[in-house]
């Protein structure tokens, strides 16, 4: 088994495991579903050992069919199990969409069957996978009603919200980040806990210029800011940590303290997350902004593979740090 | 169906239910459809007209706690579990008395506690669905099975086949069929796939399979308690493919002008209340007087739900904001 000790510091991808681990052995309604995850531990390995330990009909290996098995995850959930889908890509969820937005998110709307399961989907570029190893696709989930979806950026936020949406009785979509799995630890508490769905978590507090992100690129801003330190311009980080249901009071208070304020994300920007954060601030804070909304996110490509251009496409320090002072300038 | 095998298979009173069911379904579908003709219905209208036997076959056939993922052609199962006449039609009004409060329409409804997915337009998204039911059945040892259907359009769509394979591969009990009403909407089978028979996409899964009359309730009900037995004993899934006609337009709008008159006719001698009616006959159970009391009785029925869905308010408007999410106390325990 991966994962270490609750004393130990763990990494990131060991935190999802764990909290896979103590929801299995907490709760016998919770089963795993995904391709290769059973005998192989999963291509990431978060779910080596739990084969042996949790049994066959609790960790299923699928054939490769991300709508069948997201839509039997479905018919589990109603049934009252808990089921955790892998997707072995973020990419790949792509294929269970329909299933996704169509029946996960509207039965309990339509005809109140609640949908208690949990989609995990390792995203994110910087790890050389090319358009279709490398997606953020959370925006096209972003736009339907009837998901929540959160996406931590380091192993006790990892542990917290994935146990947080086992426990969650709506459909939920957790976007863990593949280019932090095994570059960031930390030491979790011993003891049960999660983080709650819905609340953001200031990362770095700041006077003058509120950053909203989530996922990696938290580490990059939390970079960028101390190199603003030394230029005299004090960033807040502000990360999301859930996406649906936003936690507005957290960013509108952050935003009202610094009254400026910068998006990041690692989608595509046109219709991402930080266009609706950017409108909701203008809808809602406008009278206390000093200066326009920035957006730091990737062209409105697909993610490319050669080094190059991988870096070419996604935002870098250099582009918060420009970012940041060309807004401190208002 | 031959009479003996009926008389030695089916207990006269289950043969009288079902005959009941599709009286019953016919009844509340014509009066639906009557609605819809007097512009009391906005939205589709999807009818079994002539396909009721299949429904009612196989919800006879299941036990209460089993589950149903139904076609959008199976009124008789909502009846059979259950949802009242009245509740039906309120659905259809968009009346806060239907099993949605008017969130969707038609026969887009479901029921957990009833055993009833609710219907999705995207024909055959609810077989992985009800393989995952089943799956739930497996996981926990229960003697319960799943019962899933489609169209013969519905079974070119990938869903389909993800669902045959995987409830294959994990011999899950459930049993899944198609109504083969020979049009998905306007398009003939023969555009739909290059097989006569549906029943031969099961062989790809290694999964039996039989051809059904549909038209047949006594038929329906056999093989459907045939498959639900399998797949209860841990036998694995079966499909059925129900040979059928759809006498109506895809909806209600639709006058189905590309179905060729002859086909219809032909059909119409098949009709599952008329071979009902003779197998009753045949049997010497009943005589026409019990069709003309039943007929009157389904009549009142469909009356008193008619008057009460008229009744029922009409949600307001900020009720659309109710529902996106789901609270703890509501998932199934």
């Amino acid at each position: 088994m991966t994962t270490g000790t609750a004393s130990q510091e763990v990494t990131y991808v060991e935190a999802i495991s764990q909290a896979l681990d103590e929801e299995m052995s907490r709760d016998k309604r919770v089963f795993l579903m995904g391709e290769d995850i059973g005998a192989y531990g999963g291509a990431f390995k978060v779910t080596e050992g739990f084969l042996t330990k949790f049994g066959e009909w609790r960790v299923l290996d699928t054939p490769l069919s991300e709508s069948g098995f997201v839509g039997a995850a479905i018919g589990a959930a109603m049934m009252g199990l808990r089921p955790v889908v892998e997707m072995q890509f973020a990419d790949f969820i792509s294929c269970a969409f329909d299933q996704i937005t169509e029946v996960a998110a509207k039965n309990h709307y339509r005809w109140g069957a609640a949908v208690p399961m949990v989609i995990r989907a390792p995203f994110g570029g910087g790890v050389h996978g090319g358009p279709f190893h490398s997606e953020c696709p959370e925006g096209w989930f972003f736009h339907s009603p009837g998901l929540k979806i959160v996406a931590p950026s380091t192993p006790y936020d990892a542990k917290g919200l994935l146990k947080a949406a086992i426990r969650d009785p709506n459909p939920v979509l957790y976007f863990e980040h593949k280019f932090l799995y095994r570059r960031i630890k930390a030491t979790l508490p011993q003891e049960d806990y999660i983080v709650p769905i819905g609340k953001a978590d200031v990362k770095r507090t700041g006077r003058d210029i509120t950053l909203i992100t989530y996922g990696a690129m938290v580490h990059l801003a939390l970079e960028a800011a101390e190199l603003l330190s030394q230029d005299g311009i004090d960033l807040e980080v502000v990360d999301l940590r859930t996406l649906i249901p936003l936690d507005k009071k957290t960013i509108y208070a952050s935003v009202r303290k610094t009254s400026k304020a910068i998006l990041l994300h690692e989608d595509n920007k046109t219709g991402g997350i930080g266009a609706e954060i950017s409108a909701l601030l203008v809808e809602d804070c406008f009278d206390c902004l000093d200066g326009p909304i920035l957006r730091i996110a990737p062209p409105d490509t697909p993610v490319p593979f050669s080094t190059p251009l991988e870096e070419f496409f996604l935002p870098k320090v250099s582009d918060i740090v420009a970012g940041a002072k060309k807004l401190g300038a208002y | 169906m031959d009479q003996a095998v009926v008389a030695k298979d089916i207990t006269r009173s289950d043969l009288l239910e079902m005959y009941y069911f599709l009286r019953l379904t016919r009844c509340v579908e014509d009066r639906i459809t009557a609605l819809y003709r007097q512009g009391r219905i906005v939205g589709g209208v999807y009818t079994s007209h002539g396909m009721e036997a299949i429904s009612v076959g196989y919800a006879s056939a299941l036990k209460p706690d089993d589950v149903i993922a139904p076609f959008h052609r199976d009124m008789g199962a909502f009846l059979i579990r259950g949802f009242s006449p009245g509740e039906i039609i309120a659905q259809y009004l968009g009346k806060k008395g239907g099993p949605t409060k008017g969130k969707d329409g038609n026969v887009h409804m479901g029921d957990l506690k009833r055993g009833m997915i609710g219907f999705v337009s995207h024909l055959a998204d609810n077989m992985p669905v009800a393989a995952g039911a089943a799956l739930a059945f497996r996981i926990r040892g229960e003697s319960r099975v799943a019962f899933a259907g489609t169209g013969d359009g519905g079974t070119s769509r990938g869903d389909f086949h993800e669902a045959m394979n995987f409830a294959a591969v994990r011999k899950l009990p459930v049993v899944f069929f198609c109504t083969n009403n020979q049009y998905a909407y306007s398009t003939p089978v023969r555009y739909q796939m290059a097989i006569t028979d549906v029943v031969e996409r099961a062989k790809a899964y290694g999964m039996p399979g039989e051809i059904v009359d549909g038209n047949d309730v006594a038929a329906v009900y056999l093989a459907s308690k045939g498959a639900i037995a399998k797949a209860r004993a841990g036998a694995g899934p079966t499909f059925l493919e129900f040979k059928t006609m759809r006498m109506h337009g895809h909806s209600e709008h639709d006058a189905a002008k590309y179905v060729p008159r002859e086909l219809l006719e032909a059909w119409k001698a098949k009709d599952p209340i008329l071979k009902a009616e003779q197998l009753l006959t045949q049997l010497g159970y009943v005589d026409e007087s019990y069709f003309h009391e039943i007929g009157e009785r389904v009549k009142k029925e469909v009356e008193a739900g008619t008057e009460s869905a008229e009744q029922s308010p009409l949600p307001e408007g900020p009720d659309t904001l109710v529902g996106v999410f789901a609270t703890e106390g509501e998932v199934q325990p």
